[in-house]
Formats: C-alpha cells, sequence, structure tokens
C-alpha cells in the first residue's frame, strides 16, 4: 500500500542521499518525493511516498527520525490532508496533427472542464498546466490519451501534502513555530499520542 | 578569556583532547600529514597499526572494554577504504567509535585527485552519521557533534572528513562554544505508564517468564538493576551472545546463551515461556531461529531504546521504548503485587517454572565433553574451559577480557567461558568479522591494561590480521593469544558436514607456525597439543610480563553443538552426539 511521510529536514549537502539512500536500504521503493523550502530558515519539507507492506509505516517512520539530519516526521496515513500533484503537460497541436485545426478549441475545452490552465501555446502545440489530486491529473492525461491527442511530453511533481486544520506536532511546538516565541524549547520525549508503535500490535491482526 | 587562533589539525587535536581522548589508533599518509604533524603538541598517545582496518577494530575494541568513544585515523582513499569493514562491525553491534580521515583539498574535490575517495558516500549506510570539514572552523563543532552522535541513543559509528586545506587553514578555537545542540532523543521514545502497567499485567498473568538480556544493557549499563529485577520477581534469564557478561553466569537464575549454538535447556524454556521480557536485544535471526514457530504461546514485552527495531522481526505485545536502566526504573515501583515479592526461600510465581527449567538441563551438560575424561585428544572446549579456570582460580574473572574472533571457537567461548562481568567479551556479532579478535584485543588492552586480555581466535581468522602482531611489539602490550588451530575454517567445514554432504570446498586452510611468527615479531610462544599442557602454559602466558601466542592443535572435525539448522525452529536443535569422543575416535 501507498504511505505519505512527510518529513522536516536539514536544508545542507547531502541530506536528500541520505533519505533516499535509506528506502533503498529498507527496500523500500520510493513513488515519489518532493522537496523544496518550508516556513524555516535552513529546513527543507519533504513529502516522500511509497509503496511498502501496512505494518511498514511505524519502521519507515522511525527509520528516517534516526537519521540526523531529520527534525520531524509525520505521517499523513491515518489523518486528514490535502495532497496535490503539478503536472505539465504538452499536446501536438499543429496543423498536422490528430485533430488538426480542431486541436487547439478541443484541448481548451477539455482544459476547462479539468481546470488546468494553458501555459505555453506555440505553432505545433500547447502546454496546459494542471495542479490537483494524482487522480485528477491520471484522469485529464487519460482522457487526452482517448481522444486521440499526441501527449508530447508529461512532466509530474510527485505529491505534496499537508495535513489539514491547525497541527503542530510537539516536535514542531519544541522547534518553534513561526508564530511562537523563538525561545529555544526542549525536545519533548515523544510526539502526539496517536500513531505510535505500540499501537501498531492491534492494526496487525 | 581570549580564544587562541590554530590550525584546523592543531584543533582536531586539541578537541580531541577536550572529549577526553588520550589514545587513538591509525595510519598516517598524505592527506592526514598536517594533523600528524601537529600531534606531537598533544597529550594523545598514538598507536601505529599494521592496517587501517585493525585501526577501527583497535577502537571499537577500546570502546566495548571501556564504553567510551575509541578513536581511529587515516588517510584519504585507500586509508579511508580500508576502514570500513571495521565500521561496518561497529555499526552491527553499536559500538561508539569516531572515525577521522584527511581528505585531498577543497579545490580539488569531485576532481579525482590523488587518493580522493568518496568516502562519506561511502560510508553513508555503515554509520550513524558522517561529516565533511572543508574549513578550519568547522573542525571542533562536527568532531564534537561526531562524539555526541556515536555514543548518544543507540551508540553507532561516525566518520569525520577533513580536507587537507581545513587542516591547514586556522580559525579561532574555543571548545565551549563548539559544543553541539543538547542531545535530541527520538521523538519516539516511549515508555508511559499505560505502557508500563499493561506490561505488568502481563508479568502478574505469568507463570512462566524468560528474560532475554542484551547487549542494551551493557550499552544502558543496566548491569545491576537486571540482575535485581530478575532477582525480585524470579525470572530466569536467557542471553544472546553479545549480552553475555551483563549477567553473571554463575547466577542461580542464569540460564545462559540463548539461539543457534544456545543450550538446549535455554532455546527450550524461551520455546515454552508464557512470557518473555526482552531487555536491549533485537531478535536476530541468530537467536529467533525460524520466526513462525518462535515462542508462540509467549507475549512479549520489548524494552529497547531503537524505535525502529519494534515489531521488526518479532512483533511484540507491549513496546517501551527508550534507555533499559530508565525504563526498569519507572516499572519498578509501579509494581505492588506481593506475590511478585517473593524470596526464593518460599514459593511463588515461578517457582514451579524454576525447578521444569532444572529437569530440562538434565543431564545435558554432564554429557558435555568437559566432562569427559581425557582420551588424548585436545578439544577447543578444553581449552576454552582451562582458560576459564585458570582466571577463576586466579580470582580475575571480572579482569579478564577475552576478545574472540569469529567462527566454531567463537561459539566455544561462548558457551564454555563463563562471563561473570561486564565488558568481559568482546565479540564481532552482528557482521560476523573474521580477523576482529587481534587488533580487538590490542584496543581492549589499551583501555584497560589493568585487566588480563585474550585474543582467541582461530586458524583462519587470526592471519587476517595477524599483521597486528607486530603493533602489539611496538606497543609492547602484555596479550596472550590462543590460535585455536584445527587446519580448517571450521564453522566452514561444519555448514559443509551438516548441509553440503562434507563436500570440505576450500575449508582445508595451511597455516605458518604460529609460534615461529610471534618469534618473528619478538613475541614468545608455545606449542600445546595435549590436555595437560594446557593449563601449564595458560599460567605462564597469564602470569608472564611479555605477549605470548600459543597455538593449540585442536581436534579437526570437531563441532559446534547444539546447532539449529536455518529454517529450523528454536527448539529443534541437534544436540551434541552422545558420547562424543568416539565420534572423533572413529575417524
Ligand atoms: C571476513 C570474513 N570472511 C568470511 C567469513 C565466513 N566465515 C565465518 S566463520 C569462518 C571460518 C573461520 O575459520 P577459523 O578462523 O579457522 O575459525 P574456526 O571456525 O575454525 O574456529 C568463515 C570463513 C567471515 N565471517 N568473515
Ligand atoms: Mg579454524
Amino acid at each position: 500500500m501507498l504511505h505519505t511521510f512527510v518529513a522536516l529536514v536539514d536544508d545542507k549537502p547531502g541530506t536528500l542521499t541520505r533519505v533516499a539512500s535509506l528506502f533503498r536500504r529498507l527496500n523500500v521503493n520510493i513513488v515519489s518525493l518532493t522537496v523544496g523550502e518550508s516556513e524555516r530558515d535552513g529546513i527543507s519539507r519533504m513529502t516522500i511516498v511509497c509503496d511498502a507492506p501496512e505494518h511498514a509505516a511505524d519502521r519507515i517512520r522511525a527509520s528516517l527520525y534516526k537519521l540526523e539530519s531529520t527534525r520531524d516526521v509525520d505521517e499523513l496515513g491515518r489523518s486528514e490532508a490535502v495532497i496535490r500533484e503539478l503536472c505539465l503537460i504538452k499536446i501536438a497541436a499543429g496543423p498536422n496533427s490528430p485533430h488538426g485545426q480542431h486541436s487547439r478549441s478541443q484541448i481548451f475545452e477539455l482544459a476547462n472542464v479539468f481546470r488546468a490552465r494553458v501555459v505555453d501555446l506555440a505553432p505545433e502545440s500547447i502546454m496546459l498546466e494542471m495542479t490537483g489530486a494524482a487522480s485528477k491529473i491520471e484522469g485529464l492525461l487519460q482522457v487526452l490519451r482517448e481522444s486521440n491527442f499526441e501527449i508530447l511530453e508529461v512532466s509530474r511533481t510527485g505529491r505534496m501534502a499537508m495535513r489539514r486544520g491547525h497541527h503542530t506536532s510537539r516536535v514542531l511546538k519544541a522547534l518553534g513555530t513561526k508564530t511562537a516565541e523563538d525561545t529555544p524549547v526542549a525536545f519533548p520525549d515523544r510526539p502526539d499520542t496517536d500513531d505510535l508503535p505500540n499501537q501498531f500490535s492491534e492494526h496487525e491482526a | 578569556m581570549t580564544h587562541p587562533t590554530l590550525t584546523g589539525a592543531e584543533i582536531l587535536w586539541a578537541t580531541l583532547v577536550g572529549e577526553g581522548v588520550t589514545t587513538v589508533f591509525g595510519y598516517p599518509g598524505g592527506a592526514i600529514l598536517p594533523a600528524y604533524d601537529a600531534l606531537r603538541k598533544f597529550p594523545i598517545h598514538h598507536v601505529l597499526t599494521r592496517h587501517e582496518q585493525g585501526a577501527a577494530h583497535m577502537a571499537d575494541g577500546y570502546a566495548r572494554a571501556s564504553g567510551k568513544v575509541g578513536v581511529a585515523i587515516a588517510t584519504s582513499g585507500p586509508g579511508a577504504t580500508n576502514l570500513v569493514t571495521g565500521i561496518a562491525t561497529a555499526m552491527l553491534d553499536s559500538i561508539p567509535i569516531v572515525c577521522i580521515t584527511g581528505q585531498v583539498s577543497s579545490k580539488v574535490l569531485g576532481s579525482d585527485a590523488f587518493q580522493e575517495i568518496d568516502i562519506t558516500g561511502i560510508t553513508l549506510p555503515i554509520t550513524k552519521h558522517n561529516f565533511v570539514a572543508t574549513r578550519a572552523e568547522e573542525i571542533a563543532p562536527m568532531i564534537r557533534e561526531a562524539f555526541q552522535i556515536a555514543a548518544s541513543g543507540r551508540p553507532g559509528p561516525v566518520l569525520v572528513d577533513i580536507t587537507k586545506d581545513a587542516q591547514q587553514g586556522t580559525a579561532l578555537f574555543n571548545f565551549e562554544e563548539s559544543a553541539p545542540d543538547p542531545f535530541r532523543p527520538h521523538p519516539m521514545l516511549r515508555a508511559e505508564s499505560t505502557e508500563v502497567s499493561r506490561a505488568i499485567e502481563l508479568m502478574r498473568a505469568s507463570h512462566r517468564p524468560v528474560i532475554l538480556a542484551g547487549h542494551g544493557i551493557i550499552h544502558s549499563a543496566a548491569e545491576r538493576e537486571v540482575r535485581a529485577f530478575a532477582e525480585r520477581y524470579q525470572i530466569p534469564v536467557a542471553t544472546t551472545l553479545l549480552g553475555l557478561g551483563a549477567f553473571p553466569a554463575s547466577h542461580p537464575l542464569a540460564l545462559g546463551m540463548m539461539g543457534m549454538h544456545g543450550e538446549s535447556w535455554v532455546n527450550h524454556a524461551i520455546q515454552q515461556a508464557d512470557l518473555l521480557l526482552a531487555f536491549g536485544m533485537r531478535f536476530d535471526d541468530r537467536v529467533t531461529g525460524n520466526l513462525a514457530s518462535y515462542a508462540p504461546n509467549a507475549k512479549k514485552i520489548h524494552i529497547e531504546i531503537d524505535p525502529s527495531e519494534i515489531n521488526k522481526n518479532v512483533l511484540v505485545d507491549v513496546a517501551l521504548i527508550g534507555d533499559l536502566k530508565e525504563v526498569l526504573g519507572t516499572m519498578e515501583p509501579l509494581i505492588h503485587d506481593k506475590s511478585y515479592l517473593a524470596d526464593a526461600t518460599s514459593d511463588n510465581n515461578t517457582s514451579q517454572w524454576l525447578r521444569e527449567i532444572g529437569a530440562m538441563k538434565g543431564d545435558a551438560a554432564v554429557r558435555d565433553i568437559i566432562n569427559l575424561p581425557d582420551n588424548g585428544h585436545l578439544y577447543a572446549a578444553h581449552v576454552i574451559n582451562d582458560i576459564w579456570q585458570e582466571a577463576k582460580a586466579a580470582g580475575r574473572l571480572d579482569k579478564t577480557i577475552i576478545a574472540t574472533d569469529v567462527g566454531q571457537h567463537q561459539m566455544w567461548e561462548a558457551q564454555y567461558f563463563k562471563h561473570e562481568d561486564t565488558r568481559t567479551l568482546i565479540t564481532s556479532g552482528g557482521l560476523g568479522t573474521m580477523g576482529f579478535a587481534l587488533p580487538a584485543a590490542i584496543g581492549a588492552k589499551m583501555a584497560r591494561p589493568d585487566c588480563d586480555v585474550w585474543c582467541i581466535a582461530g586458524d583462519g581468522g587470526f592471519q587476517m590480521t595477524a599483521s597486528e602482531l607486530s603493533t602489539i611489539g611496538q606497543e609492547n602490550l602484555h596479550i596472550n593469544v590462543a590460535i585455536i588451530n584445527n587446519g580448517f575454517l571450521g564453522m566452514v567445514r561444519q555448514w559443509q558436514e551438516a548441509f553440503y554432504d562434507k563436500n570440505y570446498a576450500c575449508s582445508p586452510i595451511l597455516s605458518p607456525d604460529f609460534v615461529k611468527l610471534a618469534g618473528a615479531h619478538g613475541i614468545p610462544g608455545a606449542h600445546v597439543a595435549e590436555r595437560k599442557d594446557v593449563t601449564p602454559t595458560v599460567t605462564k602466558a597469564r602470569t608472564g610480563s611479555s605477549p605470548f601466542v600459543i597455538n593449540f592443535s585442536v581436534e579437526k572435525e570437531d563441532g559446534v553443538y547444539p546447532m539449529i539448522a536455518p529454517g529450523s525452529a528454536l527448539h529443534e536443535m541437534v544436540l551434541r552426539p552422545n558420547p562424543l569422543i568416539e565420534t572423533a575416535e572413529d575417524e
């Protein structure tokens, strides 16, 4: 099954290798991994989607925590979250393309339906930008293919995820949130009460 | 107070001195020469090894014997790659060592310069963490953080790669300000009252409990607490290979070593238990046998500092994640149950169980080789037993450290040397690294010069790092070496005998005359081939003032028993052939 982890990691050379190497060591395939700056200086936020057995989640999370570069890890398995992906699609749309000179208007229409945006218009091609859940993006791609459009290029960012509502783990509180005062707080001995290995054996049965 | 401006090389040593380091093990070369040049100004003893693998193992042996962080140092390229086996050995056994490697100048990094190798890339999966310092001012904070990471939580090796220009550059040195942020405990550590009370309920309901005593007891320095716990609730204690010494072997509640070559009653007790209390152990495949049939009727309580070990191999009922000593400290006051406050004279919860285990021992121990009369054959078991008896007779069991290599002799050591005290056995458990014993013994002797240190190695493994005899000579260390010479890569031969139709492919091994080899290093030695000569020679080695090498010519095709074949359940062991002597004489 797919697991989604959101990790705060040091923005330092080699951090990505450490995270990627961990998954390789655990023999777990990474489905997608996105990384970029976070709201904190010197700390990046990663969203890692991986394919692993159901019971592996706690171990992966615990192992991610073991990396010295890791500050916090959240597993979104059991919580409400917004999960988004960005996709760029280049489609042939010149007079010689399958739909000839109607290509453009048909693509515009599809774009409208899927709330994609046209971001580039060239004599022979159109580029669409679409943000949404992975399933929506796959829907658009499928419709394009089934309607016999020639897809020239696809580039997807992979999933980014964020919990809904106001959620700050105890680890983040200790790190100091943006609004909290900037006094360094000692680390808590444990994070939120949910999703810890102890609960795990029950889910297993 | 003003802080001095020092070169990076000086900062390196000054920081090590600040961290309490007095001894390092290493080998110089181009990229680390600035550091070596500055060494003479600092109160640190450098042991020149004969191979960098030896340096890493020595740092490891030093750490295991003392509980302090061991330090190894090497140059870039081949020096660094030679450390790899030693680092991996420390990683798999959670040993705190810091390895320092030289690196080419930061200006040429990435250009395949002479002796440039990506050692941080290579060691990524076998270190707890690693660093590259490219500027002098980074050295002190990185070294200090490396020490903190190596020793904290679940310990492990850390590598710091320092470019040549960082060693040559200068920076202000301020030891205090280079301190890392306070240690961040793993946020998933968890041993709260709800879990603790669940654990206690399981204890109350249990009549057949067994404590599984692991290496974590030693890391946590919880030997006394575990002993008090076992005694208070009268729970028998089975020990992992790396847990030997954490619980006294002669204690009435001590069962002995569990697992692949554990004694039959130990494994039977585990299989028949209704509760396993795993203390700082990780249910390694060598101790569980076939997982599907492992301790099927036992509830499991796992006290462990590394959350990623929970439910890894064996699903547990309660996980108390934290430092063992602290967790036991939290648990004790919460156990009020009077029926648990047993005293050994009256019947308590577990007395029936203890009697059953006693009965399971039966005559298994009597059939043991050491109890059979001398028939002219010399068995490795005799040698180990006599080394143990010698230490015991001298009243020095607590001051005798055994470093073993890997193979049959390692298992015989674990079976026949009865370790009473913590940190008296130094052995490569997780990685099973041949060549470990001799350098590890050197590290142990440097850490504990007051102790009698024995290196017990096979004829095969000894030859992997035998060049360190020269280090012993140069350092003039009184280390005793017992080579268990069976003319074979014995453990390989035993597997070939059991599972490959006695096809002894490439397991017979020819050895040099080890006594002459020792002599070439200025080290005295002796050949022993008969039982009667064992003790006198062992006594001579122990009481002498120089290193001593004994070549014990033992029975060639002897096997380690009991043995659990791969895939078999823990209780399905192959017992000692009975009587063993006859099988030996048949040949
Ligand atoms: C570096 C390394 N290479 C290979 C092995 C596989 N191996 C395990 S035990 C063993 C035989 C060891 O022979 P010896 O040192 O003579 O000890 P014995 O088993 O005879 O006591 C071998 C080859 C290993 N553990 N380590
Ligand atoms: Mg041998």
